[in-house]
């Protein structure tokens, strides 16, 4: 991986038990204090809920719940149907947009310019690799779930990072937001994936969206925990440099703060373009097409060479894509250099 | 040091006090008490106590102590990177610490230049984007931010370093690049925090050099940061000495170094060539009697020259010495065997100097 230290791929587990154990929790500062709390909290809700609630507690609550929840996701997509549409329309315009314009441009076109861009910003030997692997692949007939794959994963990430960063930069900047954000992130990722793919279906139907947007939930937060990352973890001097010339907090913002995070927002990216391959196996059970459903076919059918092949070509684009962005990451590090 | 001595800078019972204690420890720092017994009581670190100190204008003032005694702090609770917690700073008749947020703004934009010990350079933009970044901020248009920038450049000798970045300078070079950014704000003021000590000896003396001969022509009011009492000394018009918080001594170079006023400032004196801080206006006979008895005029020497300068003309001499001020009045003289005398130690040297 980039030797950015914040690049790490254990990084959002990392994050997520610091989160839980010691960041600046009340539990971490004062513990002394907390254990009753703890006790008189959890004893008061058991009470509230034996007498209030159901008298046969804790046992039926929980189905009761969730039954609810099903009545609140039904009137969403009774009552929020045309915004649904909307959604799905934008995204599946820009999906289709991309595949056609990356077949217009025949296999071998597409292949060179990857194998040029490789060449540019990674090295010679990566060329070479980026070319005789999708050059197998296209000749497996694969190009096609390829393309798709790809144009799956760009979509998906560009998405990602569209909501992440704003969100990230706005994060860093607000101690209240972050503390917020956290949770809902380290539940963004651990959250079984299947829990929210079916309620997307329901919103979206079988196809490319519910993919698109399952691939986002999981996708989005290293994207925003690094971009945060990079803006808090900036040298004191240079910001007190920065604010002793009488810079405004938005001019911080836009000439010091977001320049200078830029290495670690793209580790942040390239993080985000992992998770979205990860998935796109799973997004395959909900409709999306390409390599995925290749994978997910040849297993159905019991043809496990089959399934291999396919999934080769996931691990290639993978590979590519992971280089690409490790380049531009490391090429943004050196511009800075070690100030 | 102008004659006019208007005051430009003036710091007033400044304290700042570190602490989330709702003011107790700045109380009884008010009221006094050592630095330690507050900490052990409130938890409190009492950063700066009673500060009290003028600058003139054109003055290179110096403030000396070792880390931390307080004397970054101070820096910054000029340009309240850090806000004092009682007193006042007055810049030019106006009260910084009074000011709003956006006042304060314009005051760094326009009258308080920052110079950082680690240089505090953008990385992600060369050289003169570097220099011209305050005057950006500051709403300076194009094409006059980048003249004052190259101008800048060229007066800390960067001419035709514009163009790189930081990275590729080294440490001497990022320091200009810095100087030159603080310059360029052409504001009455510059704060340098220790500006030189993360530099090399060789380095820092060719810098300290090109600050007094820029210094010569800009006549900016300086307040320089050093914990090396040898560059203080070199540099500054006046040295105020830091411990704890407070100021122990403030005087003139030689006067910090000849008198030092206790245990503590002698302690850092010990290292200072004093051969070079003596000055022949300090060891002259003044009396009538002497000055009447000057015969010959081959040996005249300036008021303001240091005991190593005197030495070629003692050597020559066989009468004494006779001192002159600026104007070319003769002020005093010095006897031949008094010259002896002060050029055999450092100690006899201090000891007919505090005569």
């Amino acid at each position: 991986m980039v030797d950015h230290p914040a690049a790490r791929p254990d990084l959002s587990h990392r994050f997520f038990l610091q989160d839980m154990f010691s960041r600046g929790g009340p539990v971490s500062r004062d513990s002394a204090w907390a254990v009753p709390l703890i006790l008189v909290v959890t004893g008061g809700m058991y009470l509230i809920a034996y007498f209030l609630i159901a008298d046969e507690f804790p046992f039926n609550v929980g189905r009761d719940v969730g039954y609810r929840l099903d009545v609140w996701l039904d009137w969403l997509k009774d009552n929020l149907g045309p915004l649904f549409q909307a959604i799905k329309g934008v995204i599946v315009w820009f999906l289709i947009s991309l595949e056609d314009m990356m077949l217009w441009f025949t296999w071998p076109a597409s292949i060179a310019s990857i194998a040029l861009v490789s060449w540019l910003l990674v090295s010679f030997r990566m060329a070479l690799f980026s070319a005789s692997s999708l050059l197998l692949l296209a000749t497996f007939g694969l190009w096609e779930s390829t393309v798709e794959t790809m144009a799956l994963i760009i979509v998906t990430v560009t998405l990602s990072i569209l909501i992440a960063v704003p969100l990230g930069v706005w994060a860093s900047q607000s101690d209240r937001l972050d503390a917020v954000l956290r949770p809902i992130l380290d539940a963004m990722q651990t959250m079984p994936s299947f829990v929210y793919l079916v309620p997307a279906i329901a919103f979206f139907s079988l196809g490319n969206t519910p993919a698109v947007l399952a691939t986002l939930i999981y996708a989005v937060p290293p994207a925003v925990r690094l971009t945060n990352l990079g803006i808090r973890q900036l040298p004191e001097e240079t910001l007190e440099a920065a604010e002793s010339f009488g810079m405004s907090r938005s001019q911080m913002l836009l000439k010091v703060k977001i320049p200078l995070a830029i290495p670690t927002i793209m580790a942040g990216v390239n993080q985000t373009t992992l998770m979205a391959l990860s998935m796109v196996v799973i997004a395959s059970l909900v409709g999306a097409g390409g390599l995925g459903l290749d994978v997910n076919r040849a297993l159905g059918r019991i043809e496990p060479g089959n399934g291999f092949l396919a999934g080769l070509g996931i691990v290639f684009v993978a590979i590519i894509i992971d280089r690409i962005t490790q380049a531009l990451t490391r090429k943004q590090q050196d511009a800075l250099g070690s100030e | 040091m102008p004659a006019d001595r208007e005051v430009a800078l003036s710091i007033n019972g400044l304290y700042k006090v570190f602490a989330d204690d709702g003011g107790r420890g700045l109380s009884l720092a008010v009221e006094g008490r050592s630095k330690d017994e507050i900490q052990e009581e409130t938890g409190a670190v009492v950063g700066l106590r009673d500060i009290n100190i003028e600058i003139t204008r054109g003055e290179l003032f110096v403030v000396m102590g070792l880390s931390g005694c307080g004397k970054s702090t101070l820096v910054r609770c000029i340009n309240r990177l850090i806000e004092p917690s009682v007193g006042q700073v007055w810049l030019n008749g106006r009260e910084i610490t009074a000011m709003s947020d956006d006042e304060l703004r314009d005051a760094r934009r326009h009258d308080l230049a920052m110079v950082f010990q680690h240089f505090g350079l953008m990385p992600h933009r060369n050289v003169i984007d570097n220099v011209a970044l305050p005057l950006e901020v500051g709403g300076v248009a194009k094409p006059e931010r980048r003249d004052r920038a190259a101008s800048a450049l060229e007066l800390v000798g960067l001419a035709d370093w514009g163009g790189s970045m930081p990275n590729q300078l080294s440490g001497g070079m990022k320091q200009r690049v810095g100087l030159a950014r603080g310059l360029a704000m052409e504001t009455p003021v510059l704060l340098m925090d220790e500006p030189f000590s993360a530099l090399d000896p060789v380095i820092r003396r060719d810098l300290q050099d090109e600050l007094l001969a820029l210094q010569e022509s800009v006549q900016k009011t300086i307040v320089f940061i050093t914990h090396d009492l040898n560059e203080a000394v070199r540099v500054g018009d006046r040295i105020a000495i830091m411990r704890d918080g407070a100021v122990v001594q403030l005087g003139a170079p030689n006067d910090v170094v000849l008198n030092p006023a206790d245990s503590f400032v002698r302690e850092f004196t010990q290292d200072v060539r004093l051969h070079g801080m003596v000055t022949a206006a300090s060891i002259m006979d003044t009396g009538a009697e002497a000055l009447a008895g000057v015969t010959d005029d081959r040996y005249v020497v300036q008021e303001d020259a240091v005991l190593d300068e005197l030495v070629p003309a003692g050597l020559s001499a066989t009468q004494p010495l006779q001192v002159v001020n600026r104007a070319g009045a003769l002020v005093g003289v010095i006897p031949l065997e008094r010259l002896a005398r002060a050029m055999v130690s450092d100690e006899a040297a201090a000891s007919l100097a505090a005569e």
